[in-house]
């Protein structure tokens, strides 16, 4: 058998003698692969972009609601009569072992003036863990402390994208803004979130010390109650045993008999979040796997063309063989002209695809991450499609007869 | 000792149920450094007898020696070794690569019998200067005439140091001046060399040039005449 260099030679010499058809061949695997990588890429940058909005959202993250009452046969929304209390919340943070952190809030739209301008908002009424529990920074300025919750004070903490459109280019820290019409000092300035998986805007928003939301923003109506307590597991692994924990002591506290239905529920948002991060990761499979169907599809014109070719020369096979040439010899031959196009396909198509994922990052603005992986994995996979595809003929083409071979015409 | 023995040759082509004998038990001996001349008229049996010559089909029946070895069982990739070694090929049609120089032709049989690289092109620049090609090397065929074509062809055949060439009617595609030279040439390498050929031609002519002419009729040889017996030439 003749070495593996001079095969090679002798393959790239005959895929040289036909560049244009060489080249058409080689289109299929290069938007094959193209196709893969920047779907991938796509794929990859939408399912990081939502891990990191669910980070921002934070994480091992459980809600208690207040739960439905019954006034008269009509049974209210889960949250439409606040059932639980800030002492529920000190409760679960003090009495549940696989509880991180607690914090109770209290939410609801508010005008917010300053000057003469004037924004509409989501006010927050909470208490100072929950910004480490929705992983909040303090872009500048101060949180509120506990003692200004305890006294109710009128300050508050401003989201990026109220302090633009109230304040312009000005230090919003220690200014005064009324906040339906009660005039609170802002003290602190968040850092800036950007938008959640839902498309909404995290910063466009307003903390207050809860007991200044109750009692001075939204009125009565949730004196000494609040709507949802927000609960930071331990760590991810003591979620469940929260949610356990936290259900029997509200149960407890509640008084509430077991054939009743309970006035609070506990939700799993890390649940939700991972439903939504594997949903992103799914739809970016499937986006891959759409492209890979084009890759198959150049495959196969691989081994068309070369079925052709080999067709064609039948006599170049008969006058190898003549001269010498063993099963091997054409059957490397063959193969290798496969597997140099597809090769070939495959390093044009990661570049092309790589550009084609710039392109969409910068025209339509969607995060794409092209990973070292998929690039390998692109790679390896057109060297496969060359050899799978390249096969069939290769070995048609081996296993011709030299007589009938020199005999074509 | 002969180059080549056949002793009882024997060539069954099974047509779906007929089967058809091409050649019915051909004992025949070529010594080393002959010039033999094959005729016979077509569907005589003489194309399978220069196929099982050439080492590209194996014998139904009997044994083929070529060069002290039995070749008649080997299988597909053996022979194909034995043509690289043994064997130089020079066609009617040419045969030779299209859209390749006249020097990477020749060394189509070192490519198979591994030779490196420097190796192969310095005796295929040889081979040609033997043909007279010299300065054609980078020519392709169809840049080149029948005759010169054919004389690629001679080259790529003596490039391996084969003792045998096989010429299938070599004029067959050529015009009566060349074909004289090519015949020529050849008989000189026969001479010379000392190259044992071995010639398939419907031509007297062109069978006037050997030394030795072997008639096959109905797959049997009938009729061997040697150069004392029969004064080939005139």
């Amino acid at each position: 058998m003749i070495a593996f260099g001079e095969i090679l030679h002798v393959s790239l010499r005959s895929l040289r003698a036909n560049k244009m058809r060489s080249a058409l061949t080689t289109l299929g695997i290069v938007i094959g692969v193209a196709a893969v990588v920047a779907m991938f890429a796509i794929g990859t940058g939408a399912s990081r972009n939502v891990e990191a909005q669910l980070a921002s959202m934070g994480t091992n993250l459980l809600v208690v609601r207040s739960g439905s009452t019954t006034s008269g046969g009509a049974r209210t929304g889960w949250g439409g009569s606040p059932t639980l209390t800030f002492a529920d919340a000190d409760a679960i943070v003090k009495e549940c072992p696989a509880v991180g952190k607690a914090a109770p809030t209290a939410a609801g739209s508010v005008q917010i003036v300053y000057g003469n301008s004037n924004w509409s908002t989501r006010a927050e009424g909470t208490t100072p863990p929950m910004l480490d529990i929705r992983n909040w920074t303090i872009g500048s300025g101060r949180s509120f402390n506990t003692s200004e919750v305890r006294s109710a004070a009128k300050v508050c903490l401003l989201g990026q994208t109220v302090v633009d459109n109230l304040f312009g280019g000005e230090d919003p820290i220690g200014k005064v803004v009324r906040v339906k019409k009660i005039p609170m000092v802002v003290v602190g300035v968040l850092g800036k979130k950007g938008t959640n998986a839902m498309g909404q805007d995290q910063d466009d928003t307003l903390i207050i010390p809860i007991t200044t939301a109750q009692k001075r923003v939204f009125g009565s109506r949730f004196q000494g109650k609040v709507s949802s307590i927000l609960v930071q597991a331990a760590d991810s692994n003591s979620i469940s045993a929260a949610i356990e924990q936290i259900d029997a002591l509200l149960t407890e506290r509640h008084r509430i008999r077991s054939e009743e239905d309970k006035d609070f529920s506990v939700m799993n948002l890390a649940e939700l979040m991972a439903a939504a991060a594997e949903s992103t990761k799914t739809l970016s499979f499937l986006l891959a796997a759409v492209a890979s169907i084009s890759l198959l599809v150049g495959g196969i014109g691989i081994m068309n063309i070369m079925l052709v070719s080999v067709t064609e020369r039948t006599r170049e096979i008969g006058i190898r063989m003549a001269v010498g040439a063993r099963t091997p010899d054409i059957l490397l031959q063959f193969l290798s002209e496969a597997v140099i196009l597809s090769v070939l396909g495959g390093v044009t198509g990661i570049a092309l695809g790589a550009l084609v994922s710039l392109l969409i990052s910068h025209f339509a603005g969607w995060p794409t991450v092209i990973s070292p992986l998929s690039i390998a994995l692109a790679f390896g996979f057109s060297a496969l499609v060359g050899i799978f595809f390249g096969y069939y003929p290769a070995s048609k083409a081996s296993a011709l007869d030299p007589i009938e071979a020199l005999r074509y015409e | 000792m002969a180059l080549i023995e056949l002793a009882g040759i024997r060539k069954t082509y099974s047509l779906g149920e007929i089967s058809v004998e091409a050649l019915r038990g051909i004992s025949l001996s070529i010594e080393k450094g002959e010039f033999v001349a094959i005729m016979g008229p077509s569907g005589s049996g003489k194309s399978t007898l220069m196929n099982i010559l050439g080492c590209l089909d194996t014998p139904t029946e009997g044994t083929y020696t070529l060069d002290g070895s039995d070749v008649s069982r080997l299988g597909k990739d053996e022979l194909a070794t034995i043509r690289n070694r043994h064997i130089g090929f020079v066609f009617q049609g040419f045969n030779l690569l299209p859209r390749t120089s006249a020097l990477e032709n020749v060394e189509l049989p070192m490519l198979y019998k591994g030779l490196p690289k420097a190796e192969r092109r310095r005796r295929a620049a040889e081979a040609l200067e033997r043909v007279g090609l010299a300065g054609r090397e980078h020519h392709q065929p169809h840049q080149l005439s029948g005759g010169q074509q054919q004389r690629v062809a001679i080259a790529r055949a003596l490039v391996n140091e084969s003792p045998l060439i096989l010429a299938d009617e070599p004029t067959g595609n050529l015009d009566t001046k060349t074909s004289v030279e090519v015949m020529e040439f050849l008989t000189e390498l026969n001479r010379v060399a000392g190259i044992t050929i071995v010639l398939v031609t419907h031509e007297p002519d062109i069978a006037r040039f050997s030394r030795r002419l072997i008639m096959v009729r109905d797959g049997l040889v009938v009729s061997d005449r040697h150069p004392d017996e029969g004064g080939m030439h005139a």
